[in-house]
């Protein structure tokens, strides 16, 4: 593909989405979201962990200025569910980052090596594809210290690795034999240096549209594993251990599950909208 | 076929022993062990403890020592729940479990593909809109928060059904937990079946089926919807390993007595033996269902096989 007609195809799908009105609400909505969980908690004049003995489990209203309500313990809700957003959103972004990282390198090695390594490499990701990988993340994260944002990190990108690995090693297949790796090769380039240089930047786009996908799965898993009590744990938030807190609550304070429940559920649609919306785009096939 | 279906089955046997390895030794060498909750064990009767269930020896031995239990089908004891050995807790719990897993599989089948169909059907019209909202929604919503929501509304407000628990002869207690585990597999079929007959709709033999002058009903039945469901097949793979873990959430959330509790609260706890049988127990259940569905697919489609 010439450089022309890869920016006609990055164009035209960007034309594609902004003539959608389901994506420009979703970007909308999520703009809306990451700018209150930024700003938020500033207008509130609790902190995520600041006890308020005088109004236990209060329903949303004015008083006190628990705008969600409080939990149990006091602590007020609209500042724990947004400190739960950030959390999440930051968890997945990393996760979905180191996931990118294990991914593009595993691929494009493999993809670059001759046969018998590219084999190896491939056949050990098709092994790890078969196995149940969220058996892998619970006792993973079950194991070892709970509650290590690290750990967290470290497990959710590994389990999220293999599809890239494998768009990554496709890309690289078909790229090597194009003329412009000759060409560097021909200049001298160590085999190295060509990867870095030259593979890895016409590596980007398909990623990038992967990398979109990935991010709401990775606050699935992350609030999955906070729901099982695996992830985050009190007294920091995420909406995985909010929702699971609020599901043991719904009886007497249905508004502790609401509320966490209303922010994950804006926050996947969207997403998934933007990724589903980006796939689309990118597919020239017409459904 | 039958070259086939052994070939198969042979391929098995390589990823469940990588699974029981990679389970064993990531449980073993990470920190912590079994008796560590209990305050003030005296090293003496830890020592003793650990003699008592072979925790002492060299860990090539041990997980030597576990494989050819499992080949006897021993699982060995709980360490946690005393007085019960692992079979006896998968006994009790994966029937549940298995009956969940199973309505969830049907109900999808009947929810998904019908739904996917009626879209193809009536493509751009309202139908085809409806499908496509309600699947956007029942794939971003996570099943530990559809669960809760639906007890929310049907238990607590209108009394339609139990908010939790489980009666074994009731339906009752089955409604809302499967219909959590399916929404997302239904709407993920909807999704496939759409897509897969509209573009076998435009296919040459369903054409020509047409300008023989075939009634709508013929061609769909006949000839367009037979190939357009290979796909949807081949999905059943991933869906059944999403309703076998996805089944933990919805046991979690609807205090199922199934056997999802025991692999997190076993692994918690280092329970080894437990949560071993655990993961031998979800990984045959999920290999052999798999293989089913594979077998499925073989037969529905000749090149499988060859390839």
């Amino acid at each position: 593909m010439a450089e022309g007609s890869a920016a006609a195809l990055w164009n035209l799908a960007g034309r594609r989405l902004g003539a959608r009105r389901a994506v420009r609400v979703a970007l909308t909505v999520l703009a809306l979201i990451v700018l209150v969980a930024l700003v938020g908690p500033r207008f509130s004049p609790w902190g995520f962990d600041s006890l308020d003995w005088q109004h236990l489990a209060q329903p949303p209203s004015t008083v006190a200025a628990h705008w969600f309500g409080s939990d149990r313990l006091g602590r007020d809700l609209f500042v724990r569910t947004l400190y739960g957003v950030r959390l999440s959103l930051l968890i997945s972004v990393l996760a979905t980052l180191v996931s990118l990282v294990i991914g593009v390198a595993w691929g494009a090695v493999a993809g670059f090596s001759g046969p018998r390594t590219d084999g190896l490499m491939m056949r050990i990701v098709d092994v790890l594809y078969a196995l149940p990988y969220l058996f892998i993340v619970i006792i993973l994260s079950s194991l070892f210290a709970r509650g290590s944002l690290t750990v967290l990190l470290v497990t959710l990108g590994a389990a999220g690795w293999l599809t890239t690995a494998r768009i990554v090693r496709g890309q690289t297949v078909s790229l090597k034999r194009r003329e412009f790796i000759e060409a560097a090769r021909a200049l001298g380039l160590t085999e190295g240096a060509i990867l870095v240089r030259h593979l890895l930047p016409n590596l980007l786009g398909p990623v990038l549209v992967y990398a979109t996908l990935t991010v709401p799965q990775m606050i699935l898993f992350e609030s999955f594993l906070s729901f099982l009590g695996l992830g985050v744990q009190e007294p920091q938030a995420s909406l995985g251990n909010l929702i699971y807190v609020g599901a043991q609550e719904m009886q007497s304070a249905p508004w502790m599950l609401i509320v966490p429940a209303a922010f994950i559920v804006a926050l996947l649609v969207c997403l998934n909208v933007l990724g589903d919306a980006l796939r689309d785009a990118l597919d020239p096939r017409e459904y | 076929m039958v070259n086939y279906v052994l070939r198969r089955i042979a391929g098995l046997i390589p990823t469940f022993l990588a699974i029981v390895t990679i389970s064993f030794f990531i449980l073993r060498l990470a920190p912590g062990g079994p008796f560590d909750q209990e305050q003030s064990l005296a090293p003496a009767v830890r020592a003793n403890l650990e003699r008592l269930y072979g925790l002492d020896e060299p860990l090539p031995a041990q997980y030597l020592k576990y494989l050819g239990a499992l080949a006897r089908g021993d699982f060995g004891v709980s360490l946690r729940e005393r007085d019960f050995t692992v079979t006896e807790l998968i006994r009790q719990g994966l029937p549940v479990s298995v009956t969940l897993g199973l309505s969830a599989l049907i109900l999808a089948l009947l929810g998904g593909i019908p739904a996917g169909i009626a879209a193809a059907l009536w493509r751009r019209r309202r139908a085809d809109h409806g499908v496509a909202a309600l699947s956007a929604l029942a794939l971003a919503l996570p099943s530990f928060v559809v669960g809760p929501l639906l007890a929310l509304i049907f238990g607590l407000y209108l009394h339609w059904l139990p908010v939790a628990g489980w009666q074994w002869g009731s339906l009752r207690y089955l409604v809302l937990p499967a219909i959590t585990l399916a929404l997302p597999v239904a709407a993920a079929l909807a999704r496939l079946t759409r897509a897969s007959l509209l573009e076998t709709l435009r296919t040459g033999f369903v054409r020509s089926a047409r300008a023989r002058g075939l009634g709508a009903a013929r061609v769909l039945w006949r000839h367009a919807l037979p190939p357009a469901l290979l796909p949807v097949v081949s999905y059943l793979g991933p869906a059944v390993a999403f309703v076998v873990t996805g089944s933990l959430v919805v046991e979690t959330v609807f205090a199922l007595p199934g056997t999802g509790r025991y692999l997190v609260q076993g692994a918690i706890d280092r329970d080894y033996p437990l949560v071993m049988g655990m993961i031998v127990v979800y990984a045959l259940l999920t290999l052999v269902l798999n293989l089913l569905v594979d077998l499925l697919h073989g037969w529905l489609d000749p090149g499988v096989r060859r390839g």
